[in-house]
């Protein structure tokens, strides 16, 4: 169902930016290839929705990506080889973006919220699904992120881009843009706000992205972005933890009686994938 | 060590389990000595939580010894003997420095749960399932204490461990159950449910300047404890008519505070598509909430409903017509047991509160889920495990 509510951030007068459609918002395979590509992705994704579980609903999402590959015409391997199967009618096509904005309030004065989000190196440490972040100049950054844990990770391995900030006022906003060719073209902004009454520093976020890969592909990665959008958050609250008390909230790695291979070690991407599956099968 | 694990539906079991060890520098790993069970249990061993896992180690009142820290942790050393706060609370952010404590933003690690439900995230509980972080409880030999300089109080010499522990949770919450009420002297207060929390409820309410504590409940012993021991006058809400008894009791004006130290069996946080499994628990123990309206309709004009008793999720028929003409004040919340646990310690010392007869039988670990049976039968106010 489309969302006919205007995007909060417009509320917040926040993130005009819009990402660049750069590679993965275009069409670049050929008809008979999307064909066997919606197939084959479509046997992929029923038996895993059949499976019921979240790690059939990852392969689920594997299915839904080569579906999309073909439903939207976008390849990144195409992309890559400079191959392009589409026929030369079609026109290039562009993706609307989609958009996350997440709010929390931070217990610490303006500046020293500000200070160490700008220096990016800082934020792997609580965006887990960042695998590395490297300032190139004051401007520009490479960015290296791993989606997911399991079946996710192993197909598209990790996700690469450069990022440039377009605007930056010192203790107030960041507005930034990935640059050409990003894997997955995105753009936000970030803004620091006192909060009333000495209660600390509003960090508001907006995170534009255009998904890899036309109009299905939208809508999949539609179905996926609450659990981006739940990401962003425990980015967040994981930042306000680390500024707050010096240490992230955890309890992996605490004692219970489950069996050791159900105890995983493992940091997942998003604490409400994990839970979500826990909840599945203690309820269904 | 040994563990009491919850297995499913009234199912514990105790097992053997890995130790715990500091995770985060603001970790202490504690000795229990004594681990206390707690109404608020029942709620997950009746399956009122969707949040339990398998394997999940029960237990959130206890006291131990300090046998290990973390590199951060700077006011509690190796060898204290401390009582901890039920609901971790991190310190730093702005409810914990408002002495909010149970509202603490950083203590869930599971935050987005309650989240879907609430809109919010309370702070983590230990051993209370996975929508209030899925902390590790107390019913085993040893526990890992987050943010120990905050949880941990050192229990002053001489005051015994049998009375300190319930000043992990039974007493902040009963104290915090009559600081809401906003006891002005000379007041009247009713208190209905005579557990652990409704004890120290009574105590409290005098402390803070009641005239007159009048308690209900059914259980003979139990009642029989609200007079005796903490002082109250009783009402047997299996035999008499309660909106008559305090209307008459108070000149026909009823009690000027009303205390649920009862809440609502069915909790029911979850996910979103939870939500009308939710709602039919609800409509299937629709008389769950009998307390609560009972105090609105008994409670007196322009006076307090104090809601200590724990709530889950939704309830039916709540008259908010009485509430509303009769200009009535609620007051509710989790206990912020960091802003009380030192003054309740005080308390103890000086004999103006009394906890110690609440615990009435002591057991082993291996005696776990006994011991839950006995509680959930009512046969015993509290029983308390002495892991070693």
């Amino acid at each position: 169902m489309a969302n006919k509510k205007q995007p909060v951030s417009r509320v917040l007068g926040m993130g005009p930016i819009e990402p660049d459609a750069s590679g993965s918002s275009r069409i670049n395979v050929g008809d008979t290839e999307r064909i066997g590509s919606v197939a084959g992705g479509a046997l992929l994704a029923t038996y895993g929705l059949r499976r019921g579980s979240f790690s059939g609903l990852l392969l689920a999402t594997l299915g839904g990506f080569m579906v999309y590959r073909g439903a939207s015409g976008y390849c990144p391997m195409n992309q890559a080889l400079g191959r392009n199967t589409a026929e030369p009618t079609v026109p290039n096509q562009v993706v609307d973006s989609i958009e996350i904005t997440k709010s929390l309030t931070i217990n610490k004065p303006r500046e020293a919220v500000y200070a160490y989000w700008r220096q990016l190196e800082n934020l792997p440490q609580f965006m887990f699904h960042l695998s590395e972040v490297r300032q190139l100049d004051n401007k520009r950054s490479h960015w290296v992120a791993k989606l997911s844990d399991g079946l996710l990770a192993k197909t598209l391995g990790t996700v690469e881009w450069d990022a440039e900030i377009l605007e930056e006022v010192d203790n107030e906003r960041l507005v930034w843009k990935s640059l050409a060719d990003a894997r997955i073209d995105n753009a936000g902004e970030v803004r620091f706000v006192d909060a009333p009454n000495g209660q600390g520093t509003e960090v508001h976020a907006v995170i534009k992205y255009r998904p890899p890969a036309g109009q299905l592909g939208g809508a999949i990665m539609k179905l996926f972005n609450p659990a981006f959008e739940e990401m962003i958050k425990q980015d967040l609250r994981r930042f306000k933890q680390l500024l707050e008390t010096g240490e992230i909230t955890t309890i992996e790695g605490q004692p219970s009686g489950r069996k050791p291979e159900q105890q995983s070690d493992k940091k997942p991407v998003s604490e409400y994938a994990k839970i979500d599956e826990k909840h599945e099968s203690a309820m269904l | 060590m040994k563990a009491l694990c919850y297995n499913g539906v009234g199912d514990l079991r105790t097992e053997r389990v890995p130790d715990p060890t500091i995770i985060n520098p603001k970790d202490a790993i504690l000795r229990v000595i004594l681990s206390s069970v707690c109404g608020s249990d029942l709620h997950l061993l009746n399956g009122y939580v969707p949040t339990m896992r398998e394997g999940d180690i029960i237990g959130h009142e206890f006291m131990g010894e300090v046998i290990e820290i973390g590199s951060e942790v700077k006011t509690i050393k190796k060898g204290d003997r401390v009582v901890v706060c039920s609901i971790l609370g991190c310190g730093e952010c702005q409810y914990c420095q408002s002495t909010q404590w149970s509202l603490c933003d950083n203590s869930n690690p599971h935050a987005w749960i309650p989240e879907k439900v609430y809109g919010d995230s309370p702070a983590g509980i230990f051993g209370y399932s996975h929508a209030f972080g899925g902390y590790a409880g107390s019913h085993a030999d040893y526990i890992r204490v987050p943010y120990a300089d905050r949880g941990c109080f050192v229990i002053p010499e001489g005051l015994p461990d049998e009375a300190a522990v319930f000043a992990s949770d039974a007493m902040p919450t009963g104290f915090m159950a009559a600081d809401l009420a906003d006891i002005q002297p000379g007041n009247v207060v009713a208190i209905w449910g005579c557990g652990g929390v409704g004890q120290m409820a009574i105590q409290s309410a005098f402390l803070l300047g009641a005239s007159r504590v009048i308690a209900i409940d059914r259980e003979p012993e139990r009642l029989r404890m609200a007079k005796d021991i903490s002082g109250a006058e009783v009402l047997d809400f299996s035999k008499v008519d309660i909106q008559e008894a305090l209307r008459e009791m108070t000149g026909g004006r009823g009690p000027d505070r009303c205390i649920d130290c009862v809440g609502m069996e069915s909790v029911s946080e979850g996910l979103d598509y939870y939500y009308d499994k939710a709602k039919q628990f609800v409509r299937l123990e629709s008389d769950r909430p009998i307390v609560l309206r009972e105090a609105i309709l008994a409670c007196r004009k322009g006076g307090t409903v104090s809601i200590i008793g724990v709530y889950g999720g939704l309830v039916d028929s709540i008259p908010m017509g009485a509430a509303m003409n009769k200009a009535l004040t609620f007051r509710m919340g989790q206990q912020h047991g960091q802003r009380y646990i030192p003054r309740l310690l005080e308390h103890l010392q000086k004999g103006e509160l009394n906890s110690r007869f609440m615990l009435t039988h002591k057991m082993s670990l291996d005696e776990g889920m006994k011991g839950y049976d006995l509680f959930n039968k009512k046969e015993t106010m509290r029983v308390v495990f002495a892991p070693q």
